[in-house]
């Protein structure tokens, strides 16, 4: 016994030393947005900043000539409707394709999921009129309807649903429930873990998508905190502080996110086999 | 008399009931349809309608800001002209490049899979960290890259130049290291996705094959190979086959990292393809390299299909 628990920790300890090249380049941007601008670059590193300039730089960016704040508030509007709307739609073409029988199921499925193999690029510019004919270029409400129309959340909702016995829904018809009451009194909260998963994914997806806001948002009050912190960075050229301070400022709502959620998106992940 | 009667009750009673199974099979249908409507509503309108427009498109001549008098068909054009353009065909090969991320990556994640199941404490604590850079943007890891890749002061040649390598290579300023650059943070992105399904794949395996094997004799490598690697096989072909897809797709990183640069050593279908369609406006040609893209996709995912048949154990 004595041995098995020395081997777990050499390889402990071999996973950690691996874990340190995941982590350092993160602790490193964390480091560099707390230094002044010249104690940056030095060389050997200072993982602990000499000089605590974390204020000046924070404000630099949070109050600085680019609207920060703005870019924040704009990312959180769109992410936040995206993810409710795309809960909503995925949830119940989920429950259509598992629990509903009709004629046609199979081919309109079939349809859908094919849709998944199209790359994004090659529908760029079709996307780009069509959204200029129908006044959804350069508007929030565009985004978010590119962000809903996910396959991968029906995919992945539908798999849970499939394991959701047809005798409770059964009953619940016997009973006199039609699939809508069903829908919303036993299906959802069934499924709930997977909903979860689904809406920490799509919030994480949606947060970070930096393609969509580039092609179809062109005024700046719009702008999302992706191409904010573009435009930030292309503002302050070669101030890596500011930059990494911006970068910083960027990834760490969806740290906390993840942290809180981590359960959920590891497992989701790893039972729904789905990626962004 | 009455026999007959009760034979009518009877049939009655049956009608009766297939009509309200026939009723209920056709609120069901309208049902169903209803479930899926706006999910089949966007579907629809936003990819559907565009691959099939984004086809027509791809055999005229066209700028998208002229409106649809300055359209012109053009035939096959495009497509010939994307056998003939330099710089499509770069961008094609440092895609084809691109591919050997997935394998690099799943070897690495399959390793530190294996390592986190068999014997480590802190499983979820390693968990956390090797996906940390899955969930963050593209935008913040292209911009943190840029800097610790920096050519002079950047902390990597720093680090090279404190043991001793006396000209470390200027990473994403020099047209020979941009790829390979851009490729490790590749790897570096993807490795904990991997990890993670490759994990759910192991605590698939049942134990009692592995106690057999011990049972026999095996070692624990003779078990890894002819034990895990197989039964892990719908797993790395499923990681294979998004991943490869996945690798036509980058986009983000390279557009914050390099814009393709330098000199077009980054350059990518996709950039290429953005490029033609944003920055020099010619929709027609973007729209061909679109639908080029697209079969090549197919083309891969057909080939991975009829390969998986040799290799994969259900």
């Amino acid at each position: 016994m004595q041995s098995v628990s020395a081997s777990r920790l050499i390889v402990t300890a071999l996973m950690g030393i691996v874990g340190i090249f995941f982590i350092l380049p993160f602790i490193w941007m964390l480091s560099a947005s707390f230094k002044p601008e010249l104690e940056v670059m030095t060389y050997p590193i200072q993982w602990i900043p000499k000089t605590w300039y974390m204020i000046e730089n924070y404000t630099q960016v949070w109050s600085g000539a680019v609207p920060f704040t703005l870019y924040y508030l704009n990312s959180i509007k769109v992410t936040l409707m995206a993810t409710a709307l795309s809960l909503i739609i995925s949830a119940m073409a989920a429950y259509g394709f598992s629990k509903v029988i009709f004629k046609g199921r199979e081919a309109m499925f079939i349809l859908v999921l094919a849709t998944y193999m199209i790359p994004s690029q090659a529908i760029l510019v079709p996307q780009f009129m069509m959204f200029r004919w129908l006044g959804l270029f350069d508007s929030h409400f565009g985004l978010v309807l590119l962000a809903a129309s996910g396959v991968l959340g029906t995919f992945l909702l539908r798999q849970f649903f499939m394991s959701v016995h047809n005798e409770i829904i059964e009953s619940a018809r016997i009973d006199g429930a039609n699939h809508w009451i069903i829908f919303f009194r036993i299906g959802l909260p069934l499924v709930k873990p997977a909903l979860a998963t689904y809406m920490i994914l799509r919030f994480i997806w949606t947060w970070n998508d930096y393609q969509n806001p580039l092609i179809f948002l062109r005024s700046e009050a719009l702008f999302t905190l992706q191409l904010g912190i573009r435009k930030f960075a292309d503002f302050n050229g070669e101030f890596y502080s500011l930059m990494m301070a911006g970068a910083v400022s960027a990834i760490l709502p969806l740290l906390i996110i993840f942290i809180v959620g981590q359960k959920q998106v590891i497992e989701g992940v790893a039972s729904g086999s789905v990626k962004g | 008399m009455e026999q007959t009667t009760r034979n009518g009750l009877n049939q009655r009673a049956k009608t009766g009931k297939a009509l309200r199974i026939r009723k209920q099979g056709f609120y069901d249908m309208i049902n169903g349809y209803l479930f899926i409507l706006p999910m089949l509503l966007l579907t629809m309108t936003l990819v559907v309608i565009p691959i099939i427009l984004s086809g027509l498109i791809s055999f005229t001549e066209w700028n998208f800001i002229a409106g649809l008098e300055g359209l012109n068909f053009i035939g096959f054009e495009n497509y010939n002209n994307l056998l003939h353009d330099e710089g499509f065909h770069r961008a094609l090969r440092n895609n084809v490049i691109m591919i050997a991320v997935v394998p690099v990556s799943m070897l690495f994640a399959l390793v530190l899979a294996a390592l986190i199941n068999q014997a480590t404490y802190f499983k979820d604590f390693f968990k956390v960290i090797y996906f940390m850079p899955f969930i963050s943007s593209f935008v913040a890891i292209a911009l943190l890259w840029r800097v610790l890749f920096h050519p002079n002061s950047g902390p990597i040649n720093g680090f090279l130049r404190g043991i001793g390598i006396e000209n470390p290579p200027l990473w994403l300023a020099d047209p020979q290291f941009a790829l390979i650059a851009v490729m490790i943070i590749m790897v570096w992105t993807s490795l904990g996705f991997n990890m993670v399904i490759y994990l759910a794949g192991l605590q698939g395996i049942p134990k009692d094959i592995y106690e057999a094997a011990d049972v026999d004799g095996a070692s624990p490598m003779r078990q890894f190979f002819t034990i895990t690697l197989p039964m892990l096989s719908p797993t790395t072909f499923f990681l294979l086959i998004t991943g490869v897809v996945g690798s036509f797709k980058v986009f983000d990183l390279i557009m914050v990292l390099t814009s393709g640069g330098p000199a077009g050593s980054t350059s990518v279908i996709v950039y290429y393809l953005y490029e033609a369609a944003f920055v020099n406006l010619q929709s027609g040609y973007a729209s061909a390299m679109g639908i080029v893209l697209l079969l090549l996709i197919l083309f891969v995912t057909l080939i991975q299909w009829v390969g998986q048949k040799k290799w994969v154990n259900y």
